[in-house]
């Protein structure tokens, strides 16, 4: 068996395997996994307004993967893209809501506020990592639940003791009529292309850039880089503002596109801690990351539909979705297997 | 003859590379047998084949006569089989009796029954002259203590035939001879040791006969004492090979480095060089000798910038870098192949083309305008990798997968390419085998030559003697002394290295070349 075929292989029978087990799992708690597998098949490609809703779902996925798998790059582990994603949803939203500009300033703008605040964010961690060896994953983490709160506090604010803020002005959305009729009105909207993008950005700063050549380096061995003349300190920081970036990007998708505003949380969206799972399952690659954010925005969205169309309670459904994220994680024993069989087939 | 060991033409493949090709080794009953061969001969397998890590492809294994079959190490462990590893395997907050029982530990009423283990410990201690404390703990000893802590694992399980791997990779001069006379100590209680190196020395102190392998091939054994290390070198590396580096002497000009009053401290905040005073001139190889631990790591680290100096200056052709960083310094002339070339000579995950241009890479042709031009660092990198011999697949290889040696040459291809005016060797040779070792001389000598300053810094005597043009010798943090090589001998260093001044030193330098002749 060739290299490229257990390549192509490993992701298909892991997904393969995740679905017979959640059948397993859906029979033994009495459900028909059929009609289950069904709604499922249903909620993501049953017609185009699911497929519209899926690609919705998968747009803040990929730029949550691309931050974790940014910082993993270099070294770091960020665990604050959650927190990094709400200040970057309340900043876009902020500045599409408080302004009144042409949409071609206007748009930008709004979405770059969602960049800088998750990579301010993001900034505070490097910057004491770099310069007091402080671990990035307790601050990102506690950082995670001040911007939770911090981020409530100001929208009871702003809202005189409401819950939501203001809707942003049309000038500032990512709403789309052409992508939203296309699609029997789903909430698609312009996010998707900015995602896509920024997978390009990740591929050109790693890849070709100075920056990023010293940016693996450190990540690497520090040792080896600072002997060879490279600022430690200085590309922690940056690494970290990149990867913050990346994320608030996300929240920004959610606040001018999904949802128009933004509404007090009584936690977490999720998606940054699944940021993390989309990176490992893309291997930290940018194109990598555009498979795990489709495996899980897809599943994540589909899902939906299987307590509606099967009758299955919500704690199986999430049981079974886990099941199929755990076998395409475990896609090393997988290719060892495979490896195996194929060795004795030659060896034969 | 009785032979203890017999290993007959193994034969181990690892898919299609053939690690080991039809080796034999027959280990006799109460002798020290060498086994000699470059890095990557194949040595490392062959034994892991006797400690049943590994399942030979073809051949035999006999055991005291009997045919065995070792399935795994703890077969190995029951046929009275014993490795001392390269690499300690010490659990660092344990005492050393813990760590010897550690996997086997005698109970009593169910709970752990230390202080019978460490009377056993002790005295196993005592018969072997070892001279270990059973409860001393294994963060507080020295390297050589915890390599005897292992030497006692494999003798309280019983071994009776123990294999050294590269025993004397990590150790002082002192230390080594230490180990020399414990190994001896062992054979005359009637154990049998095989002894894995490729130093030539050790292998004339200590063993009695001596198997050689090269590239995975059997190449023969032979009685030390009728063999001499010109023959074992060229058994092994296939071709003759120089020791006495041959060079002219030098010719030494303008001053390129000028240390004035340094001290640095370490992260402890304790002096680890001690208002130290060294020049160097341009034509000129200056060798550091000492004893690991004198403040060698903390000057070099001051010099390259990577540790903040306390005091005094350090001035390089007229320019004060005292405390500068480490590219300004990179910049004004130094180059420097770090003594632990895995920690700060490489990124080990980068490809070597990567690892090559790890220096230069923000400057053009190879990066311009922030955008790199990764095929002019390719070309670059095949350039090095052709003219310094580095044996790889090409660039793209990672340089984790390249052997010590070739790590090492394309570190020297890096700085030397660079043409820095003062060039830092920190151990340059360590742990490599005889012919990157030559080859290795041989640049710094040619560096030398073209009119640059090179300072070497070794634990090696041998590689100090033959190398440098003035030695200077540090101790405590201070350089004692600066001796000229053709006016010294190892001895004297040795004393110097020491803390012994010179008048002492030449005195019982003396002496023991008139102890030796009587």
């Amino acid at each position: 068996m060739s290299n490229r075929m257990i390549n192509l292989l490993v992701p298909a029978i892991a997904v393969i395997l995740g679905l017979l087990v959640g059948a397993i799992v859906m029979l033994v708690s009495g459900y028909d996994p059929v009609a289950g597998y069904i709604a499922l098949w249903q909620g993501i490609f049953g017609d185009s307004y699911a497929i519209g809703e899926t690609i919705r779902q998968i747009t803040p996925y990929i730029l949550a993967g691309l931050a974790v798998a940014f910082a993993f790059r270099t070294g770091l582990f960020n665990i604050g893209v959650e927190g990094q994603l709400i200040v970057g949803w309340f900043a876009a939203v902020y500045v599409g809501a408080a302004f009144d500009l042409p949409k071609f300033i206007h748009l930008p703008l709004s979405i770059l506020a969602g960049a800088a605040a998750g990579a301010l964010w993001a900034f505070l961690p490097g910057l004491l990592k770099a310069k007091m060896k402080i671990h990035e994953v307790i601050v990102t983490i506690m950082m995670n639940y001040i911007a939770l709160h911090v981020v409530n506090a100001l929208i009871k604010t702003w809202s005189g003791g409401g819950d939501k803020t203001d809707r942003i002005m049309e000038s500032a959305s990512l709403r789309s009529e052409f992508l939203s009729s296309l699609t029997d009105y789903s909430r698609l909207h312009y996010g998707i292309i900015v995602a896509l993008l920024m997978v390009a950005v990740m591929w050109f700063i790693l890849e070709k850039t100075t920056t990023g050549f010293e940016l693996k380096a450190v990540g690497f061995n520090e040792n080896a880089s600072e002997y060879a003349g490279m600022k430690i300190g200085k590309n922690i920081i940056l690494s970290m503002v990149i990867s913050g970036a990346f994320a608030g990007l996300a929240g920004a998708m959610e606040g001018l596109g999904t949802f128009g505003n933004m509404y007090t949380r009584g936690g977490f969206t999720g998606i940054g801690f699944d940021g993390i799972a989309v990176a490992l399952l893309g291997a930290n690659t940018p194109l990598g990351v555009i498979f795990g954010a489709v495996l899980f925005g897809s599943l994540k969205y589909g899902a939906l539909n299987m307590p509606n169309a099967a009758q299955i309670p919500e704690e199986v459904v999430q049981i079974v979705i886990a099941l199929v994220i755990f076998f395409v994680a475990c896609g090393y024993a997988i290719r060892l297997f495979l490896t195996k069989i194929s060795k004795k087939k030659e060896e034969k | 003859m009785e032979y203890v060991i017999e290993m007959l033409n193994i034969r181990k493949e690892f898919g299609n590379f053939v690690a080991n090709d039809n080796i034999t080794l027959q280990l006799k009953k109460g002798e020290i047998h060498a086994l000699l061969g470059e890095n990557g001969a194949g040595k490392s397998t062959l034994m892991n084949v006797l400690f049943g890590l590994y399942q030979p492809e073809g051949g035999e294994i006999r055991v005291r006569g009997k045919k065995v079959d070792i399935t795994d190490p703890n077969v190995a462990n029951n046929l009275g089989i014993g490795m001392v590893h390269q690499h300690f395997m010490l659990v660092e907050n344990f005492t050393v009796t813990e760590n010897i029982i550690l996997g086997n530990e005698p109970t009593k009423n169910g709970s752990v029954n230390i202080s019978s283990a460490s009377k056993k410990v002790a005295e196993l201690s005592r018969q072997y002259g070892l001279n270990v404390d059973p409860n001393a703990k294994i963060e507080d000893i020295s390297v050589g203590m915890q390599q005897r802590v292992e030497i006692l694992k494999t003798l309280y399980r019983g071994a009776d035939i123990l294999i050294f791997d590269e025993p004397t990779a990590s150790l002082t001069p002192q230390e080594i001879s230490e180990l020399i006379g414990i190994m001896k100590k062992l054979i005359a209680e009637g154990k049998s040791i095989i002894l894995i190196t490729h130093k030539l020395q050790e292998i004339m102190d200590v063993s009695d006969r001596v198997t050689v392998i090269r590239k995975g091939k059997g190449i023969g054994t032979v009685e030390t004492a009728q063999t001499d290390p010109e023959q074992l070198a060229s058994m092994m590396v296939g071709r003759q090979v120089t020791f006495k580096t041959e060079k002219g002497p030098a010719s030494p000009t303008d001053e390129v480095l000028q240390i004035n009053g340094l001290t640095v401290e370490d992260a402890r905040g304790v002096a680890k060089v001690k208002n130290l005073n060294l020049s160097i001139r341009k034509g000129e190889i200056v060798g550091i000798a000492g004893i690991d631990g004198n403040g060698q790591s903390e000057l070099i680290e001051a010099i390259t910038g990577l540790r903040k100096s306390k005091s005094g200056k350090i001035i390089i052709n007229g320019k004060d870098i005292t405390n500068r960083k480490p590219r300004e310094i990179t910049k004004s002339g130094i180059g420097h192949i770090p003594q632990d070339r895995h920690k700060h000579g490489l990124v080990l995950d980068f490809p070597i083309g990567h690892n090559i241009a790890i220096q230069t890479y923000y400057r053009p042709p190879y990066s311009k305008g922030g955008i790199m031009d990764y095929a002019a660092i390719e070309k670059k990198a095949e350039e090095i990798i052709a003219q310094y011999d580095v044996r790889t697949q090409g660039p793209h290889e990672p340089a984790r997968a390249l052997s010590g040696g070739n790590q090492q040459k394309a570190i020297i291809g890096r700085e030397v390419e660079r043409n820095p005016d003062l060039l830092i060797a920190a151990l340059p040779t360590r742990g490599l085998d005889v012919g990157a070792i030559e080859f290795i001389h041989r640049r710094l000598i040619e560096q030398r030559d073209s009119g640059k300053a090179v300072l070497l810094i070794s634990f090696e005597l041998d590689e100090v003697m033959n190398v440098s043009d003035r030695i200077a010798v540090i101790y405590d943090g201070s350089i004692i002394d600066t001796v000229l090589p053709s006016e010294t001998d190892e001895q004297q260093l040795g004393l110097l290295m020491a803390g012994h001044s010179k008048e002492a030193a030449v005195v019982q330098s003396e002496e023991g070349v008139n102890n030796h002749v009587q």
